[in-house]
């Protein structure tokens, strides 16, 4: 029964869905009845600078004025949001019923037979709704959904036609996915007859870390959807300007806090689940969340420029259109089947077809009415090269150049098989070779743009405010090239730039009342201040670290960096659907207490799969990573041990990054709630 | 500058920026795009001692020989047509084992051996790496 009413409930909320996008269509003009995206309304020639916009948009109404002259038909216009609200709560409906079926392990779904087995955690019942295709799927359109709702309920600053625009646009792409849902990928399927147990989720992704990693990657991709549609929006309502940017940044932060989140304890689940002691492999999967977050990383400054200096209009909203494209083809890479990796479940061409054709439908869209409607945005103010606008061009420009880089990479083995049938992969050589300067050159910039002044900025004051970070640099840089004279040159440079950057980063609040200085400063000197944190770690990583391989028989002792490992024993172990071995090391640093650390070999019955369990210990200055492999004919053990100095510099910065940009998140809501209190009380 | 000039300019070094990125790329590509190899390519094409490649292909049976460290093991990747001598220290995949895909990230050093630095986790007893499936079916047609 779940299982019919979860379907049931899809499909009702894929009606609400087009019935949202047909109601969107009729109330912004039935000249565009056939396209949304490429509608012309009568009305919406003289909305740009009509008293009815300028009024709409400088009041802050918490409720939004339907009679606003914009908007014609004003009783298919109080639908919309209704209607939005709506569809969210029956995918969410769906999606809770999914969720159900996985933790009763009813096995007469086919997909719960294939992914379930009653005898894992209940943690990984309930994650285990979304480990797979069809239901991640499903909850990429919860999260859509849901998205549309929120937009739909707490967004005060656009102006009505522009709400129905971006709810249309919303409606748009939840149609295309839910499409590919009904048809491509039933979550709800029967199997008949019922299997007496399921077969399990795939071990490796048996972990807290990842199950609620995809979550966390589908909000920040999502949160990209919303600034699609807000500017698809702002095109088709030709309102491009300060208010919208205002209105945007926040889902833009939201979506890049998420994202930024999202790739960092991906990167430590690789690090520690996989037991190859690497944290960024430049897998095509890894691409795939990395290219959305640089594009979005982008978005996020030059909406910046659009919101407060009214400049880069048409870039801004170019931008919104790749971040959404670039989380297109980052679903596209990992569920079409394209790809084989731990993460992208499917391998069916039908499905990989249907989101090739939605990709094209959806960035061909948007690339049109972007061209169509580019030349009606009007200039934006003017600016100096040299000045915080030039600088973040700067910045946009770097990062266009890498994530152009990542996606050539990326793209560049399928393109080539497709055409001319060769299998090849582009591997980490090309991509270190490649992004690695440009990176280098984008945090530097990154570190000078805040020390500058909006509009223009005089060369001599700007190069005494920039000297104690460029006198640090140099100093590491000599240091370093003297005092280690085998550390290679990207290392070496990555230090020298991380310390720099450092102190530039912090430099805004020098000389600043800290208390008075606004939370959205601090955000961003937090999140720069994570960079630089993340790149001192990943230079680190790459010039210090120690590895010793052995195989070691029971009670010698092995050392590694600072530590002394003694081989203390191996034991079977049992988890609840695992057996292992596990062995007993006995580390010790100098003449310091022992502590233990407990490396295991794991063997899951269902799916049957072997993987080995590293065992960390973490200590302010580093890692000391241990692995278990196999016992040798001899009877001893394989033993891999790093000793990695400072390498959680690397996620401890992706944290400061995401709290940077919660803090800008909560300083911007916090000033919005503030100005619209004050209004009211003066209304 | 006035205001038509600089959007102009702004577009122009856009899209001097994503050309130079596209160009840059397909430059290091030349370099690298060749980073996967079977023993057919290696055979075919020079691979220069020292850079970083993948190799892959089948663990031919028998070959495997385990040093005395404990650590070390010999063995031979073929893919029906041409065989290719690999070394690698460390802890080897669960799913490693003679007949089975493998593939290895590593170097060649000058007389033909293949250090390997890391051997490719497979996840699945049925999963082959799509590579090798197709460098085997290449080579499988070859031989009819």
């Amino acid at each position: 029964m779940i299982a019919e009413a979860g379907l049931a409930a899809l499909w009702l909320g894929a009606m609400l869905c087009a019935l949202q996008l047909v109601l969107a269509v009729a109330v912004l003009g039935p000249s565009s009845r056939n396209s949304p995206s490429s509608s012309t309304s009568p009305s919406s020639k003289r909305t740009l600078g009509s008293p009815a916009a300028g009024a709409a948009l400088s009041s802050r109404d918490p409720s939004v004025r339907w009679d606003d002259e914009g908007v014609e038909e004003v009783g298919l216009a109080r639908l919309v949001q209704p209607v939005a609200v709506a569809q969210a709560v029956l995918t969410a409906l769906a999606f809770a019923a999914l969720i159900a079926l996985f933790v009763r392990v009813d096995l007469s779904v086919l997909l719960v037979a294939e992914n379930d087995n009653s005898e894992k955690p209940l943690l990984y019942r309930f994650a285990g709704a979304w480990g797979n295709h069809e239901g991640s799927m499903l909850m990429w359109v919860t999260i859509l959904g849901l998205a549309g709702a929120a937009v739909a309920l707490l967004e005060r600053r656009l102006v009505p036609r522009m709400l129905i625009a971006t709810l249309g646009g919303q409606a748009a792409i939840g149609l295309g996915f839910y499409a590919f849902l009904l048809f491509a990928s039933n979550p709800f399927a029967r199997l008949d007859p019922a299997p007496p147990e399921g077969r399990g989720l795939n071990p490796l992704l048996q972990d807290p870390g990842l199950a609620f990693h995809p979550p966390t990657l589908y909000l920040g991709y999502v949160g990209l959807s919303v600034a699609f549609s807000f500017a698809i929006g702002a095109l088709v309502t030709r309102e491009v300007g300060p208010a919208f940017a205002r209105a945007m940044r926040p889902w833009v932060l939201g979506a890049w806090i998420f994202l930024t989140l999202g790739i960092t304890a991906g990167s430590y689940w690789a690090y520690y689940e996989l037991g190859w002691g690497g944290w960024w492999f430049w897998d095509p999967v890894e691409n795939a969340s990395l290219m959305p977050w640089l594009a979005a990383t982008a978005l996020l400054h030059s909406v910046t420029v659009l919101a407060t200096r009214d400049g880069l209009r048409a870039w801004t909203i170019m931008l919104a259109v790749v971040a959404f494209s670039m989380s297109m083809v980052g679903t596209f890479l990992v569920r079409s089947g394209i790809l084989t990796s731990v993460h992208a479940f499917a391998v069916d061409p039908r499905r990989g077809s249907f989101l090739l054709a939605l990709l094209l439908i959806y960035i061909g869209g948007a690339l049109a009415l972007f061209a169509l409607r580019v030349g009606t945005v009007r200039e934006g103010n003017r600016f100096d090269a040299v000045s915080r606008e030039g600088a973040l061009v700067v910045n946009n420009l770097l990062l266009t150049a890498v994530l152009g880089i990542v996606l050539v990479g990326t793209l560049y083995p399928l393109i080539v098989e497709a055409v001319s049938g060769t299998k090849l992969s582009v591997g980490p050589p090309y991509f270190n070779a490649a992004v690695g300067p440009l990176a280098l050159l984008l945090v530097i910039v990154m570190g000078a743009g805040p020390l500058m002044r909006w509009r223009r900025e005089d060369v001599a004051p700007l190069l005494r405010r920039l000297a104690p970070a460029a006198a640090l640099l140099v100093a590491v840089l000599v240091a370093l090239r003297l005092l280690v004279p085998s550390i290679g040159l990207l290392p070496l440079l990555g230090l020298a730039v991380a310390a720099g950057t450092a102190v530039a980063s912090v430099a805004p609040l020098w000389r600043r009342n800290l208390l008075r200085t606004p939370l959205f400063t601090w955000g961003m000197v937090v999140a720069h201040l994570g960079i630089a944190v993340a790149l001192a770690g990943m230079a680190c990583d790459s010039a210090f670290t120690v590895e010793r391989l052995v195989a070691a028989s029971v009670g010698q002792t092995v050392t590694v960096g600072p530590y002394s490992v003694r081989f203390a024993g191996v034991d079977p172990s049992f988890g609840e659907n695992y057996e292992a071995m596990e062995a007993t090391l006995e580390v010790r640093r100098g003449q310091g207490d022992p502590a233990f650390l407990r490396p295991q070999a794991r063997a899951y019955w269902s799916p049957p799969t072997e993987t080995s369990e590293s065992a960390i210990r973490t200590v302010l200055d580093g890692q000391l990573y241990t692995v278990l492999g196999k016992q040798a004919d001899d009877g001893r053990w394989q033993l891999r041990l790093w000793w990695k100095p400072f390498v959680t510099l690397i996620w401890f910065g992706g944290a400061l990054v995401a709290l940077g940009g919660a803090l800008a998140l909560v300083g911007r809501v916090a000033r919005d709630v503030r100005a619209r209190r004050r209004e009211a009380a003066f209304a | 500058m006035k205001p038509k000039n600089q959007r102009l300019t702004l577009a122009l070094l856009a899209v001097a920026a994503i050309v130079g990125a596209g160009l840059l790329a397909m430059s290091a590509l030349k370099e690298q795009a060749a980073y996967f190899y079977t023993p057919s390519d290696v055979m075919k094409d020079h691979v220069a001692p020292g850079a970083a490649v993948r190799l892959g292909g089948m663990v031919t049976k028998g070959s495997l020989r385990r040093a005395a460290d404990g650590v070390t093991i010999d063995f031979v990747v073929t893919d029906g047509a041409a065989s290719v001598p690999v070394r690698f220290s460390g802890i080897v995949p669960a799913l490693f084992r003679e007949g089975s895909g493998v593939v290895a990230d590593g170097r060649f050093q000058s007389g033909g051996l293949f250090v390997a630095d890391t051997i490719l986790a497979k996840h699945d007893e049925r999963y082959m790496p799509p590579e090798i499936a197709g460098a085997m079916h290449k080579s499988e047609s070859l031989k009819k």
